[in-house]
């Protein structure tokens, strides 16, 4: 009977988790199936979810747009930069806070949550006289170091956590065995804590691809702007290109959702291992 | 911290249409920022969407953190769709979200309509906007709180359950007396960046609210974007006094809800 009773319960669970994975999913369904549309067919009615002729060819215009191979580049350079700098000085950052407690916990994440406070959109009045005063309106310079100064307070703070969990006693193992400090600490921890840093990496990585509103105030020169801000382009209140807008999002989309569901394992512990327990 | 400290200097000037310094004004901008015909709205606005997004995002998250707790067939599938609103640029699905609410060609109106009901405009009518816009905002805040919370349940040992249901509590009791405290540290958290995240967020509003003019619908944040970049003011210094209210309102009330939950920092 016990078997019968887990077996509904389970049962239920799966339909339970079917409907909420749909509702997630729905809205960018519709946002694939109105990129494969013809144009003329986004404005028909009553509207048709599936498309009457499919045009998987809207992602080739898409690709071969030469503004948006502009945006796409000033994208991944910014990313990808902005990125490389993070963890560059967050892996010390991080190593440091984890082996030498000479501050609370608690006040560290408070820290955290300043920085957080101190959002890039909270800022962008101040962000964009910054850089009007210094000259850099539509350079990669300012993006990328608005980008990495924003991204870089989380990624010390996921890193610290997994840095945390190594413990101490391999260091001192490998001391034993002759092993530098500095040695020690390129062959054994940073190995070791290879996933923490992957994680804290794509994260600033993907907060960088999706970031908006700086773009947006920084980047005014058309050439310059990163993708989050070229794509709006196509639906404006003269153009209405929702079919190739929407082929543009799913090819911005589709590596990050994959890049995430990569350190998915991590994003339970990683998250809140330095606020929980 | 050079934007910041640029935030305040740039609150106390006076500046042209084309940006240019002419000068400091003292606390004149705080002083024309409270003369503001819009800003009770948009107040009013902030504080409705602060907190019916993080309201309704904490209890949604909640029964999902549970449910992704469990184990059942398909989990794995619903995790990973829990991550694509996540992953995907918020602008993309604000753009998304405005061709589903579209009056003639959305697909939430041709539901109503085959549902025998009249359409709506839903980010054209005062009425509707409002709760347009907050439905995406739960909606795109849902991955991280359920993510937040999932790691706050899994810290729950199995065995505080047994001896709870040794002593009797099952159900709903176990849930409200066991579950509910312990989760309570990673309640906090998802609350407090929950608030912070909210109040700080652009692209939701400055989309869904594109095409209505004025600042009727407006949150503090657009707000200040629009003074400062958009509309006929163009005023720098008059949108970073409301910056600087900005920062300091999300502090407060970072700080009173902190004080609510009885906050300790732990010695590390």
């Amino acid at each position: 009977m016990a078997g019968g009773a887990g077996l509904i319960r389970r049962a239920a669970l799966a339909g339970a988790g079917l409907l909420a994975g749909a509702a997630l999913l729905a809205p960018y369904a519709v946002m694939m199936l109105t990129a494969l549309k013809p144009e003329a067919e986004l404005r028909v009615t009553p509207p048709r979810l599936l498309p009457a002729e499919w045009r998987p060819g809207n992602f080739w215009t898409v690709l071969r747009d030469p503004e948006f191979q502009s945006w796409l580049t000033v994208s991944l350079v910014v990313a990808a930069v902005s990125t490389a700098l993070v963890l560059v000085a967050a892996v010390p950052a991080a190593y440091h806070t984890a082996r030498h407690r000479f501050a609370g916990r608690g006040a560290f994440l408070f820290l955290v949550l300043v920085t957080q406070m101190f959002a890039p959109t909270a800022l962008v009045v101040g962000l964009y006289r910054e850089f009007f005063d210094l000259g850099l309106i539509n350079t990669y310079t300012a993006l990328v170091a608005v980008n990495a100064a924003f991204n870089l307070a989380f990624a010390v703070w996921i890193l610290r956590a997994f840095f945390a969990s190594i413990p101490l006693e391999i260091e001192e193992a490998a001391a034993v065995d002759g092993c530098g400090r500095a040695s020690a600490l390129f062959r054994i921890v940073l190995p070791v804590a290879r996933p923490g840093i992957v994680t804290a990496g794509i994260f600033a990585f993907i907060a960088a691809w999706n970031e908006y509103i700086v773009g947006l105030t920084l980047m005014t020169d058309a050439s310059m702007r990163p993708l989050t801000v070229g794509i709006t382009s196509y639906v404006t209140a003269y153009v209405q290109h929702w079919d190739l807008l929407f082929a543009a999002s799913v090819i911005a989309i589709v590596p990050v959702v994959v890049l995430f569901a990569l350190i998915e394992p991590y994003l339970v512990g990683g998250l809140t291992a330095g606020s929980i327990r | 911290m050079y934007p910041a400290i640029e935030l305040v200097r740039a609150s106390f000037g006076r500046y042209s249409v084309t940006g240019l310094h002419q000068g400091t004004v003292g606390l004149r901008n705080y002083a024309r920022l409270l003369g503001l015909e819009a800003l009770p709205a948009v107040v009013g606005n902030t504080a409705v969407w602060v907190a019916l997004v993080v309201a309704i995002t904490l209890v949604l998250s909640l029964g999902l953190a549970q449910l992704l707790n469990e184990s059942f067939p398909g989990r794995r599938l619903v995790r990973w769709a829990l991550i694509v609103p996540w992953a995907a640029s918020l602008i993309m699905t604000s753009k998304l979200f405005v061709w589903i609410y579209d009056y003639y060609f959305g697909l939430l109106n041709h539901l109503l309509a085959a549902a025998g009901r009249a359409p709506i405009d839903w980010l054209g009518d005062d009425r509707t906007v409002m709760g347009a816009m907050i439905a995406v905002g739960v909606f795109v805040s849902l991955p991280f709180t359920t993510y937040v919370l999932l790691a706050g349940l899994q810290t729950i040992a199995g065995e505080v359950y047994e001896a709870a249901r040794v002593d009797g509590a099952t159900g709903w009791r176990s849930y409200r007396w066991i579950t509910l405290p312990l989760l309570r540290p990673a309640l906090l958290v998802a609350t407090v960046l929950n608030l912070i995240y909210v109040f700080n967020s652009f692209p939701i509003v400055w989309t869904l609210n594109d095409r209505n003019p004025g600042f009727a619908h407006d949150t503090m944040i657009t707000f200040m974007y629009k003074i400062a970049f958009k509309s006929a003011l163009r005023d720098v210094g008059l949108a970073a006094a409301l910056g600087v209210v900005n920062v300091l309102l999300i502090l407060a009330a970072v700080l009173a809800y902190l004080r609510a939950a009885r906050w300790r920092e732990e010695p590390a």
